[in-house]
């Protein structure tokens, strides 16, 4: 136990050694030292001139913003719908590929390690890309379009459900799997009965999850244009159209809430 | 009670006879057959709706493949600069953002919890983080960069507004479900509500803040990749301009660097919330 004396010899309780405090002293000393050289070279690339009028921006950027024009959300129904479509459409395409592949990279339904590897690789390389970049990449290659948006959110979903999904293959209870395999049951077999209905309710749940946050993403991948009513933010913001853009982020703001209600609902219901 | 006992039966007496079915996931038929209909009928509502250009999508193929190609001889050479200070932009963006964010997220992230905290203050601490959560980083960006100007600041404090709404959440789940008992325990010896937020309620939330800050790290690198699109800075900037001049090859040298520094990230993320929790 860390003990100091005082100058009389009385022992007297301390939380750290001496060691552990002036390395603790020094980590704090790297992680300021690390934060502010990173904040001057923010600051270096910043021009200051724009950042004081801040406040005077905001505030003119609001007043432009009210009150929203209520006549442009007519305009705003087809791609709203079209919003919805990639969302859900890419959430189903994006766990139709990813059920398959999170089997393939569960360590007790793997068929071989050297998959599992490139199954985990496939899961890695579509979590770590923001469904916007995969957007930038497929309308150059399909053209602007809800095609490039379905497949971006569906290429983006993989990672997310694949890897929640074998984690929870993972920690599926083994003695009905025995039980299955015990009476003669093939490996299909052994999958249908004995895994499949351990991982179902987190298979639903985990959909759901990811298709709120679909919806979400979606609505903004009109901004390098891929549909749905990003298409019509950023028309919006290159005419300089505020008072369309509040009734867009109003719309927006609505449809997430109602699709994080349903998705926490339809959660409950399940688990 | 009595129906679902009489299905139970008419199931034995199937299984006697040797036939088994599977249980259905919904019990309700009525439920089950609308929701399947309900299903067939949006998926044909919205792939009629979904219009695709064939003639474009073939012309497009070549790109594809020309970019496939680039992956396997990605150029890192020819915009070594560019490539470099995105990135620098980025990482510095990432670890200043995510460390005001914190700081921020905690004060809004106490009032935010229900057992601590009066109802006005959980009000407003949660209104806050509902806008926070329900825009895209992006949309915040757009906004930012109005009003901040070009350049990575204005990135800067679109993560962090976002890493606020994200942590505060959390954390005031967190402490809404810690063990009371030793609040108790610390208010009995006369505390103050400093003191206890110090000594109750800190020391039980610690290691849930630092894994989740070190996430959000991951998070927040991630998201530095894409605001640079609207122009507030970081390698998004850089990519978005290599794919609009199509050097595929750069693209896809820059995606390759973002993805190792998210292994990187993982992998270390996952490493520090093992040690702590």
């Amino acid at each position: 136990m860390p003990v100091s004396f005082t100058s009389q010899g009385l022992p007297v309780w301390r939380r750290r050694t001496t060691r552990a405090q002036w390395l603790q002293y020094l980590a704090w000393l790297a992680g300021v030292s690390l934060f502010l050289l990173c904040w001057k070279l923010i600051s270096d690339n910043t021009m200051w001139v724009f950042v004081e009028d801040a406040g005077r921006q905001g505030s003119d950027l609001i007043s432009r913003m009210m009150p929203p024009r209520w006549e442009y959300a007519n305009v705003l129904w087809k791609p709203m719908w079209d919003t919805l479509n990639i969302a859900t459409l890419g959430t189903v395409i994006g766990v139709m590929m990813a059920f398959p592949v999170a089997f393939l990279a569960a360590r007790n339904t793997t068929p071989h390690p050297l998959v599992r590897s490139v199954a985990l690789m496939v899961i890695v390389s579509s979590r770590s890309i923001n469904s916007l970049i995969w957007a930038m990449l497929l309308v150059t290659i399909l053209g602007p379009g809800v095609l490039a948006g379905i497949i971006a959110i569906a290429l983006r979903s993989i990672g997310f459900v694949g890897k929640l999904l074998y984690e929870a293959i993972e920690e599926i209870h083994p003695t009905p799997v025995e039980a299955i395999s015990a009476t003669g049951a093939s490996r299909m077999q052994v999958m249908n009965y004995g895994v499949l209905p351990q991982v179902m309710p987190a298979f639903a749940g985990i959909s759901v999850y990811r298709w709120d946050i679909n919806i979400r993403e979606s609505t903004v991948l009109g901004l390098v244009g891929a549909g749905g009513i990003g298409l019509q933010l950023n028309a919006s913001i290159n005419s300089l159209a505020w008072d369309q853009v509040s009734v867009i982020f109003i719309m927006i703001f609505a449809t997430v809430l109602v699709s994080e209600w349903i998705s926490a609902r339809v959660r409950h219901a399940i688990i | 009670m009595n129906t679902a006992d009489t299905l139970a039966e008419r199931r034995q007496q199937a299984a006697r006879r040797g036939q088994w079915r599977r249980l259905a996931v919904i019990e309700n038929p009525r439920l089950r057959w609308g929701l399947a209909i309900g299903a067939v009928v949006y998926l044909f509502l919205a792939l009629a709706s979904v219009e695709v250009n064939w003639a474009r999508v073939a012309e497009g193929s070549a790109r594809a493949v020309n970019f496939l190609g680039a992956f396997m001889q990605p150029d890192f050479i020819s915009r070594y600069d560019d490539i470099v200070a995105g990135l620098m932009e980025s990482l510095t963006m990432t670890l200043t953002s995510t460390v005001v964010g914190v700081l921020l997220a905690i004060p809004v992230g106490l009032g935010a919890a229900r057992n601590i905290s009066p109802l006005p203050i959980y009000l407003i601490c949660r209104a806050i983080i509902a806008v926070s959560r329900t825009f895209q980083e992006i949309i915040i960006a757009i906004l930012f960069v109005v009003m901040f100007g070009f350049g990575p600041l204005a990135g800067m404090i679109t993560l962090a507004f976002a890493t606020i709404g994200f942590m505060a959440k959390l954390l005031a789940e967190d402490i809404e479900d810690l063990d009371w008992r030793q609040v108790e325990a610390v208010r009995a010896t006369g505390a103050g509500w400093l003191q206890i937020i110090n000594q109750a309620v800190q020391p039980q939330v610690m290691p849930r803040l630092i894994g989740l800050s070190v996430y959000r790290l991951d998070i927040n690198f991630r998201e530095s990749a894409v605001i640079g699109i609207v122009g507030a800075g970081g390698i998004g900037a850089t990519l978005n301009t290599s794919l609009s001049r199509y050097e595929y090859d750069t693209s896809a040298a820059i995606l390759l660097i973002i993805i190792a520094i998210v292994l990187l990230c993982e992998y270390s993320s996952s490493h520090v919330r093992r040690w702590t929790q």
